[in-house]
């Protein structure tokens, strides 16, 4: 099975060859390294950009606006953070030219803790982004939806961020990509980049083939009737890990992995939420003015009646930075005891 | 016949003492006046109550102009991309575009095409001819030039990309980033980097905040072109950017220039939008024009009282139009009019 990163590699290159893709670019996305966590190696039309967020996004704007495709990477979203007037910018630009000037392009960028980042390699950006109108925001949380996922976005018309969750780049998946050759050795051997002089290397694409993943749709991962866990990212496989070990102890947890947190998938949320009448969200972004406030305020208000707890968010603590000591770290972001302990919580609370 | 002869003779060598052919001068200079008069019909309707806000280009005509006449117009990587900034007006008179449609924008009408009534004066955008969308942030069209010019590049396509900006501007990051992304070495971009220096960002004197000699001189440390031009000379301007245009075009590598430029209105309505006293470039070349007696002063007069006549007709016309209607608010976030409301989740 693929890992993220070779789910990416693959979505771009079928993109190159079937969707017009003509730029893929960024700090050290082009050859000799292939992105700083492999997933653009071997893409015949990835090239390294000078070290300047702001020229990356306004060179992604200029090439959008000629009409071309283009996915542009910033290396750590930590390093987004001066760009974001361009991304206000390229969220806007369909709106404020009305209709004239549409901007389809895609923007990537690894995000979360979970690789002992420290401060600047380990910030979340999802609730940021969802302060950005006019984007498109997705984030898979295993390697088919990456594949899916990044072939939606780039067809889209639309800017679209992927966000792409770094503890996970290197998981493997589940399910295979359609196309993908059985075996993880053969797949390795085809498309990752020998270590060393790689200067003579191309990579051996599999026939791959085309599947998306619609932008906007959740996808249930875990059916239950006691609570519905709602997530995305890097806290999706650990939710459903708790939701696994919950069911052992009697505790039936419906998870929802929300793939798209702009536009989302309210209808999944509401129809779960109906039946199971509680609902915990987590995420690992800080917890204040935190995307899935929004999601509980609308619990709140449209399903107020039917509900039998208060909607719980789970995030990061609104600290400045996430510390590189695994007992920071781990005590900042949301980790399975803490999701555990949450949902227990919530399960428990009685109208 | 004889009289017939003389008369040839005299226009003939008239013309060789002309920096440009007569009929390049005159059309030069009626497209300035047109571009002054329709600023300045901007600021009367800003001034009468039809609009909440004017901001613009009058003084910088010598070097609007010129530009809307020497780029390749058209759609696509073949033909010449702007990214202009707010002052802009004079090279879109240039490229033909009609006064209904700045007047429109500025009274914030549904009939804008460019904004739908949800933007200031002068954010232009008309993908037609390649015009990026106006913004009022004033450095980022820096860094989306280097987009199209790469696209260009790219695709080894005859447009180039032209950006304009103000002095104040390129303190910003973004001017720096579009100087190291145009002179990469063996990716230099088709890309015109222009400054219209006109002394002033907003209340702040230029000579308090820059302590390089000239604008233009950043392009030397990353080896392009550079160039001064003082577009208070129109003349100058027009030959200057020819120069430069053809350079990129025949090259396909950048060029830094800088224009000096008159702000004779001020920054904008919020400083009041009244004459100052500066160089003025349709005064100097009206001087010239009546030197060389290419045109009377009469004539002077009814150019520009024709294009105040088509002024005031499409202001009239933008008056009898209605502004957005509020359940338009959501049109065109997303492409195709997909909904981008939650509520409607």
């Amino acid at each position: 099975m693929a890992n993220m990163a070779q789910a990416i590699r693959l979505a771009l290159h079928y993109a190159e060859e079937n969707l017009e893709l003509k730029d893929v670019f960024g700090e050290d996305v082009g050859p000799p390294l292939g992105g700083v966590f492999t997933a653009t190696q071997g893409i015949k039309s990835a090239w390294n950009s000078p070290l300047d967020e702001r020229g990356i996004i306004g060179c992604a704007m200029g090439i959008a606006m000629t009409g071309d495709r283009c996915v542009a990477e910033i290396q750590f979203c930590d390093y987004i953070f001066n760009t974001i007037d361009l991304l206000k910018m390229v969220g806007n630009t369909y709106w404020t030219t009305h209709g004239r000037m549409p901007l389809p392009l895609v923007v990537m960028t690894p995000v979360g803790a979970g690789i002992r980042g420290s401060v600047y390699h380990s910030h979340s950006f999802d609730a940021w982004a969802s302060r950005l109108p006019g984007w498109k925001i997705v984030m898979p949380s295993n390697p088919k939806d990456a594949y899916g996922l990044l072939l939606s976005a780039i067809a889209d018309p639309n800017p679209v961020l992927f966000l792409k969750p770094k503890a996970l780049l290197r998981v493997k998946g589940k399910e295979m990509i359609p196309g993908e050759p059985e075996g993880d050795k053969v797949l390795k051997s085809m498309i990752d980049a020998p270590v060393g002089d790689r200067s003579n290397w191309k990579p051996k694409w599999p026939k791959i083939e085309d599947y998306r993943v619609p932008i906007g749709k959740a996808e249930v991962t875990r059916q239950g009737e006691d609570l519905t866990i709602v997530s995305y990212g890097r806290t999706l496989p650990i939710c459903n890990t708790v939701a696994d070990e919950l069911q052992d102890k009697g505790h039936s947890v419906e998870v929802i992995d929300l793939r798209s947190i702009y536009p989302y998938d309210w209808q999944a949320i509401k129809t779960s939420v109906q039946k199971t009448k509680k609902v915990l969200f987590v995420n690992e972004d800080t917890e204040v003015t935190n995307f899935a406030e929004h999601l509980a305020y609308r619990v709140g208000q449209e399903l107020f009646y039917e509900i039998y707890a208060a909607p719980r968010v789970l995030a990061a603590k609104n600290l400045p930075g996430i510390g590189l000591h695994p007992n920071l770290e781990d005590n900042t972001v949301p980790q399975k005891p803490q999701i555990t302990e949450a949902a227990l919580d919530v399960i428990g609370q009685q109208p | 016949m004889a009289k017939k002869k003389k008369k040839n003779k005299s226009t003939s060598s008239h013309s060789q003492q002309l920096p440009l052919p007569k009929n390049q001068i005159l059309e030069l200079y009626d497209l300035m006046v047109k571009a002054r008069v329709l600023e300045e019909r901007l600021i009367k309707i800003y001034k009468s109550g039809d609009a909440y806000f004017w901001i613009g280009g009058p003084g910088e005509e010598g070097f609007g102009v010129p530009l809307g006449l020497l780029i390749n117009k058209g759609q696509g990587h073949n033909h010449d991309w702007l990214h202009l900034h707010y002052r802009c007006s004079p090279t879109l008179v240039a490229m033909g575009m009609p006064y209904i449609d700045a007047i429109r924008l500025i009274m914030n009408k549904a009939t804008d095409i460019n904004t739908g009534g949800r933007n200031f004066a002068n954010h232009y955008c008309y993908p037609e001819w390649n015009v990026a969308p106006v913004t009022s942030p004033i450095e980022v069209q820096y860094s989306a030039a280097i987009g199209t010019a790469w696209a260009q590049h790219r695709e080894n396509a005859n447009g180039i990309t032209i950006v304009s900006g103000g002095d104040a501007g390129t303190a910003e990051g973004d001017f720096a980033s579009c100087l190291v992304w145009a002179s990469r070495p063996g990716n230099e971009l088709p890309l015109l980097i222009t400054v219209q220096n006109n002394r002033w960002g907003i209340s702040t004197s230029y000579d308090t905040q820059h302590g390089e000699q000239s604008i233009a001189d950043r392009g030397k440390a990353f080896g392009m072109k550079t160039k001064v031009i003082n577009a208070n000379d129109p003349i100058e301007g027009y030959l200057g950017m020819k120069e430069c245009i053809e350079y990129i075009r025949k090259n396909k590598k950048p060029m830094l220039v800088e224009f000096k430029v008159s702000r004779l209105y001020g920054h904008s309505s919020a400083d009041g939008a009244n004459l100052r006293n500066e160089e003025d470039c349709i005064q100097n070349l009206e001087e010239k024009l009546l030197n060389w007696k290419l045109i009377t002063k009469e004539e002077i007069k009814n150019i520009r009282a024709n294009y105040e006549a088509e002024a005031k007709k499409a202001t009239e016309q933008a008056r009898t139009e209605g502004g957005p209607e509020a359940n338009t608010l959501w049109d065109h976030v997303y492409v195709d009019n997909e909904n981008a409301d939650w509520r409607n989740f």
